[in-house]
């Protein structure tokens, strides 16, 4: 198992920075151009300029240099300088990611704390008004556009009944806890500042609830559809045959082998999360790695987006690995075959 | 066979058409909504009451009314117009980012497997390093660098894409080839080409278009959120998502974002109905799974 | 409850399944009793509501299920078909237990054996965990489990299907039932542990004193086990009565046909090798026929049989439903075809020729540089097969005959040996070289569902491979031939038009046939052709192979887990056992005189259905369960469950030794089990 786990972990190494290659590969065969973006018109019609911010960002280099200058930025542990802040990225990660760490942790609570009752309920008691509410939820989850979603709730709770908090992660008249972690909810209870931690707690709600609408309705439309594959199976109806009471058959019999594709499910959906908050965080205006990531997208900032690439797909990939060792845990038919 | 037997069974044939509608009822209403929406992008320079573009700032920010049914927006343009004529490129960016993602990925995908070994290989490490990126961002990194416009926008969510429809294809391909009818063509000393083609493809090729219908919806909402980040199509060309953007400031005059946001909704579901509803008729058994 | 009455009485028992295409019927009016401590068994095809029967009791039926109003369910004088929920499952486990076909299935695989053995005993509330543990271990002792102390802390996926069925009486034995239900409890496990099985369940009914209703599809298994008989055709009991004299002398033309549909293992078969098949297929639940629902099928039937019969005595404790036996007719043996001349094998050289034929699958290694583990599916087979013979390829599961079929047909490349087709070894051969020798030899497959592509018409299954291979000229020509070809095995030109899901298992295999015969092959390898069949439709299909093969004077390798049938079709027989020739001889001298200890256990383990032949048999019961095939034993491959074994037998590996002309057998001890 040790050495399944060490391998693993090599071959994610290897991966993320493949990943970071195809990113500036990508990036360097594409026809726009960081210094455009980043001087405006005026300050790129003159050529010494433009020269000087190449020079000033390695741009004129080939491209091979430009790539090891990426890569020593990692093994220096800074992940390079950042074009459009002027920082090291990783400064501006850890600057950002706490926001982002926040909401998509509470969003990814919310969608199973509902989401896996709300789909088993659904499924042993099918066709009824649960079920038609589970199958509604998962369908409006999938199908609204987040973005629309975080207005509607902006205007009906913000705007209109006025029983929300705005945009932000705080109000800007409460002041905000001491840095400890980054997560306000966390940093408050550690200063037992419950009045920051119950404005923070509030500015929380719609966002997560925007963010949760997709793997909400992921989760219950996989919970319910497994859980009715395992009510098909022989071995309930043994149980049966036992006399073993309803509820223990779901409980003892169907969940440890329905939960199983929904474990999977859900460490895809905290990838998703902590990665795809992007639409979220401009509506709400919450300074994360999204509109972090947006802005260096939309600036060609290579350092940046090369940085949050590698960020990301270790994430991702670390991500994946628990899932496995997880699905490994549960199932253990898995158990041996993975440790090969 | 009892009386209470013989009322039973003409109750059940009596209410076949309640089955029907049961069974297939959300499919044909999902069907509806999409061939609606196709009709409307179709027609909309016949039936858009204004032309999309038609600036008048005496009319900004008009809320719904028997002159503009759904409202204008900060330019004063006419917002139903521009809803109808934006259905062109949601629909159109949607439908074709998945035809084109799924006919490369099946392509790549349905061909690995069948071949096995290093081409097989070399096709999951690919998608393997695609998926670990997040697709959204991804899309966008790759939208950003390209430049704005709907072309690139499409070419940056197709990278996206294809893996997807790739796994799954030889996911399929890998389930049927391991079938006895497919040894059976093998024993008949068919080439690979026929038996891929002629027995494999045409059996696999239902799941797959249960995924391109559901996914279409999934398209047009991530191309709308990349226009609603700025990077779908360049103004004044009226696209949902960049509706819901130029309106998302506007709590007040809600019916600028509300409307297109709508409009995105119910082409979403109507796809999701049709895909729910061609699964059920290709597979009784998965019923309303 | 008083002594005389039975432990459970089922009268008049309805179930009826509401489908989409209506309610169907699948129960129409069974009675019958169990009496204490009685065996009791119910035979019958698929579809003829033997297993609804038996869910019903409990009411473990399927949710669209629903028992009829008059029915009764007495046991020990409670009606269960009317008890609460509540007071139902106190009895599911308690008092009745009931175990199923796929032990693979029936026990969860993401829990340990102590949970789910231990679970039915708390449910009843009669023990506390750690009494119940320890119950429950002797009782996986009993069982004959090893290490029962070890066993209860796996999960199913470390137990072989035999030892899973013994996990699963384990946990029907918990709670000391009165009553065992037993749904096809062998039907998915090989001969030699159904052997295990069935001696099990005889000896926890003796010992426990545990009624047993056994549920089967094979008369040899009720005969083995069961005092008295129920044969259920289309949801009715068609005749009912103790086991001897009903085997012995039915007296149903149903019983009678199901009897002499399948071939005996303790008699020679006819010279013309076919079986007493009946025509046709069960009816459509949904609508019987009426009158006798046997009638379409019946070869004794008679004007009166348009009235639907009563079960009505025909002898002391004997019961049938027939008006030809209530008016004393006799159901007579089918008299056996004269002997037509089988083609002789041509002598001198074979037609296919295998030279220590090799396959191996390497299995994924479990650390990097941890040796590869490797499947030896078949390791070493020599096989001949000369022009217009049948030859018999027998083996349980593992044995590697499959593979060996797969490696002719070279769907798969063979390890390592040869494959000699008249001067073209297939074991080599390149693709270009291949395929003109794919038409002359063909292959019939197992599944008949899988074995035809769903997506296209029979006719188009049957005129691709004309067209390929350009055997017909033009549409016109094809469709001729493809005509031709339906009516050859037995289906209406009509077919053609038809896509597969339209036909029945039995109908589709003649489909398979017909795709098979349409290159002109001069092999074929029926690989379990009639495995997946009910009896009446495997008889059916076998005469259509004999016929075949004498009117067309094809070769034929057929491949099989079911020694009778295949020594009804065979000339020669070859034996398999974890992938190595056993014994090989003609099929009269394979039964004569076994040689080889395997085959003769084999042969023993198979049930016949003739109480009294079974009886009077030699039974050599083979313990445990075949070694994996990842590591098979040194030495013979036989020598962990031979009877006979020494030491020299985990030294040296005994060869295929020639006892007398075309008789060889791979034993140390030959001929000394």
């Amino acid at each position: 198992m040790f050495r399944y786990l060490v391998m693993r972990v090599a071959g994610m190494a290897v991966m993320a920075l493949l990943a970071t290659l195809v990113v500036f590969l990508i990036a360097n065969q594409v026809p726009g151009d960081p210094v455009l973006a980043q001087l405006g018109d005026l300050a790129a019609s003159d050529p010494n300029m433009v020269a000087r911010y190449r020079a000033r960002w390695g741009l004129d280099r080939p491209l091979s240099e430009q790539y090891w200058i990426f890569l020593k930025g990692i093994f220096n542990g800074d992940l390079g300088v950042s074009i459009s802040t002027q920082r090291p990225v990783l400064d501006d990660i850890r600057q950002y990611a706490p926001a982002t760490v926040e909401l998509a942790t509470v969003a990814f609570l919310l969608s199973i704390a509902v989401g896996i009752p709300l789909g088993v309920l659904a499924a042993i008691r099918r066709d009824t008004w649960i079920d038609n509410l589970a199958r509604f939820i998962s369908l409006a989850g999938v199908s609204s556009p987040t973005f629309w979603l975080a207005f509607i709730m902006l205007a009906l709770f913000y705007g209109g009944l006025q029983i929300a908090p705005g945009p932000g992660r705080i109000d800007l008249s409460v002041i905000s806890p001491q840095t400890v972690t980054g997560l306000y909810l966390i940093d408050a209870a550690i200063a037992r500042d419950w009045e920051a931690w119950r404005n923070a707690a509030g500015h929380l709600v719609l966002p997560s609830i925007v963010l949760a609408s997709g793997t909400l309705g992921l989760i219950t439309r996989t919970t319910r559809a497994s859980m009715l594959e395992a009510m098909t199976q022989d071995y309930v109806r043994v149980a049966r045959a036992k006399g073993l009471r309803e509820r223990k058959i779901v409980i003892g019999h169907l969940l440890p082998n329905a939960l199983i594709p929904v474990v999977t499910l859900g460490g895809l959906a905290y990838a998703v999360l902590l990665t795809g908050a992007v639409m979220t965080e401009t509506i709400f205006s919450w300074p994360g790695l999204g509109r972090y990531t947006f802005r260096s997208a939309v600036a060609l900032d290579f350092p940046g987006i090369m940085g949050i690439t590698l960020v990301v797909a270790a994430v991702y990939l670390v991500i994946n690995l628990l899932t496995d060792l997880s699905y490994a845990l549960l199932d253990p038919r898995v158990a041996r075959e993975r440790a090969e | 066979m009892s009386q209470a037997a013989d009322s039973a069974a003409e109750a059940w044939h009596a209410d076949r058409f309640g089955r029907w509608r049961r069974r297939f009822g959300l499919a044909a209403f999902g069907a509806a909504v999409v061939l609606m929406w196709i009709a409307i992008a179709i027609l909309a320079p016949v039936i858009a009451p204004y032309p999309f573009e038609a600036v008048d700032v005496t009319k900004r920010l008009l809320a719904p009314s028997a002159q503009h049914w759904l409202g204008t927006d900060a330019l004063g343009r006419d917002v139903l117009s521009r809803l109808i004529w934006g259905s062109r490129i949601s629909l159109f960016a949607g439908i074709v980012v998945v035809a084109i993602g799924a006919a490369l990925g099946v392509l790549i995908g349905g061909v690995a497997a069948y071949a096995g070994g290093r081409a097989e290989e070399l096709m999951m490490r690919a998608t393997d390093l695609v998926l670990c990126f997040p697709p959204i961002i991804l899309a966008m990194a790759i939208a950003a660098a390209l430049g704005i416009g709907v072309r690139n926008t499409m070419i940056a969510m197709l990278v996206v894409w294809w893996p997807k429809f790739a796994r799954l294809a030889r996911s399929l391909v890998l389930v049927q080839r391991s079938q006895e009818y497919v040894e059976a063509a093998v024993v008949m000393g068919y080439g690979s080409g026929r038996i891929l083609f002629r027995h494999i493809v045409p059996n696999a090729v239902g799941p797959l278009v249960v995924l391109v219908t559901l996914d279409v919806g999934q398209a047009i909402i991530t191309f709308a959120g990349l226009s609603f980040l700025g990077l779908g199509v360049v103004p004044p060309m009226p696209e949902w998502g960049a509706m819901v953007s130029e309106g998302r400031e506007l709590v007040d005059q809600w019916w600028v974002a509300t409307f297109p946001g709508l409009a995105i909704l119910s082409v979403v579901v109507g796809f999701n109905f049709l895909g729910d509803g061609i699964r059920d008729w290709l597979d009784p058994k998965s019923r309303r799974r | 409850m008083t002594d005389s009455a039975p432990l459970l009485e089922v009268r008049n028992l309805r179930t009826e399944f509401l489908t989409d295409a209506g309610p169907v019927r699948a129960v129409d009016g069974v009675s019958f009793e169990v009496e204490a401590g009685a065996t009791v068994g119910i035979v019958g095809e698929s579809g003829s509501g033997k297993s609804v029967t038996a869910l019903s009791i409990l009411r473990l039926l399927a949710e669209n299920a629903r028992i009829g109003d008059g029915s009764r369910i007495a046991f020990r004088g409670r009606d269960l078909a009317t008890l609460d929920e509540d007071e139902i499952r106190r009895l599911r486990g308690g008092e009745i237990a009931m175990i199923f076909q796929d032990p693979l299935t029936s026990l969860n695989p993401v829990l340990r054996i102590s949970k789910q053995l231990v679970e039915g005993m708390l449910a009843h509330g009669r023990q506390s965990q750690a009494e119940a543990l320890r119950h429950g271990i002797d009782l996986l002792a009993r069982m004959g489990i090893n290490a029962p102390e070890r066993a209860v802390s796996g999960y199913p996926h470390e137990f072989s299907g035999g030892m899973r069925q013994r996990v699963m009486l384990a946990m029907g034995f918990a709670n000391n039932p009165s009553l065992l239900i037993a749904d096809e409890p062998t039907t998915a496990l090989d001969v030699t542990i159904q052997a295990q099985i069935l001696d099990l369940l005889k000896t926890l009914n003796r010992e426990f004193g545990t009624a047993v209703l056994l549920i089967s599809h094979d008369l040899g298994v009720i005969a083995n086990v069961c005092e008295r008989v129920l044969v259920m055709y289309a949801g009715e009991v068609v005749e009912e009565g103790p086991a001897e004299a009903l085997l012995a002398e039915p007296r149903h033309p149903y019983t009678w046909a199901l009897l002499n549909a399948v071939p005996r293992l303790d008699q020679e078969p006819p010279a013309d090798k076919r079986l007493t098949a009946i025509e046709g297929a069960p009816p459509d639940p949904s609508e019987p026929p009426s009158g006798c629902r046997f009638r379409p099928r019946c070869p004794f039937a008679v004007e009166r049989c348009g009235e639907h019969p009563d079960l009505l005595p025909v002898a002391e404790g004997r019961k049938a439903r027939c008006w030809v036996t209530q008016a004393g007719e006799r159901l007579l043996k089918p008299s056996t075809a004269a002997a037509v001349s089988a083609p002789a094998a041509e002598a001198g050289q074979p037609m296919l020729s295998l030279r220590n034929v090799v396959k191996h699958y390497p299995l994924r290694r479990d650390a990097l540089f941890s040796p590869r583990k490797v499947v030896h599916a078949v390791d070493g087979v020599d096989l001949d097969i000369g022009r217009g013979e049948t030859v018999g390829l027998v083996g349980e599961s593992g044995s590697g005959k499959s593979t060996i079929a797969r490696l002719i047909t070279r769907i798969q490349k063979p390890t390592a040996g040869s494959i000699r087709f008249g001067d073209i070894d297939l074991a080599t051969a390149d693709r270009s070289v291949l395929r003109p020798l794919r038409r002359r030899i063909q292959m019939i497959f197992q599944d008949p569902y899988a074995s035809l592509n769903p997506r296209m018409t029979v006719g188009q299954i049957l005129s691709e491979p004309l067209r390929f291979h350009r055997l017909v000229r033009g549409p016109e020509e094809a469709k001729a031939r493809v005509g031709e070809l339906l009516e050859m095995v037995g289906l209406s030109a009509r077919a053609a038009e038809r896509y597969p899901h339209e036909f029945s298992g039995g109908q589709r295999q003649r489909i398979g046939t017909a795709r098979a015969l349409a290159v002109e092959p001069e092999l074929i390898i029926a690989d379990e052709p009639i495995s997946a069949l009910d009896v009446n439709i495997r008889a059916q299909i076998i005469n259509l192979f004999v016929g075949l093969q004498q009117r067309l004077g094809l070769t034929f390798l057929f491949i099989a887990h079911d020694l009778a049938v295949v020594r009804q079709v065979s000339d020669r027989i070859v034996v398999l056992y974890l992938g190595k020739v056993m014994e090989v001889a003609t099929a009269r001298d394979l039964f004569a005189e076994p040689l080889h200890p395997y085959t003769r256990s084999l042969i023993s383990a198979a049930p016949i259905p003739d109480v009294a032949a079974e009886r009077k048999r030699e039974h050599i019961r083979l313990a445990g369960e075949p070694p994996s095939p990842v590591a098979p034993p040194s030495g013979c491959r036989f020598r962990t469950r031979c009877p006979v074994a020494q030491g020299i037998c985990a030294e040296i590996e005994p060869p295929l030794a020639e006892y007398r002309p075309g008789h060889r057998a791979a034993c140390h001890f030959s001929g000394q089990a």
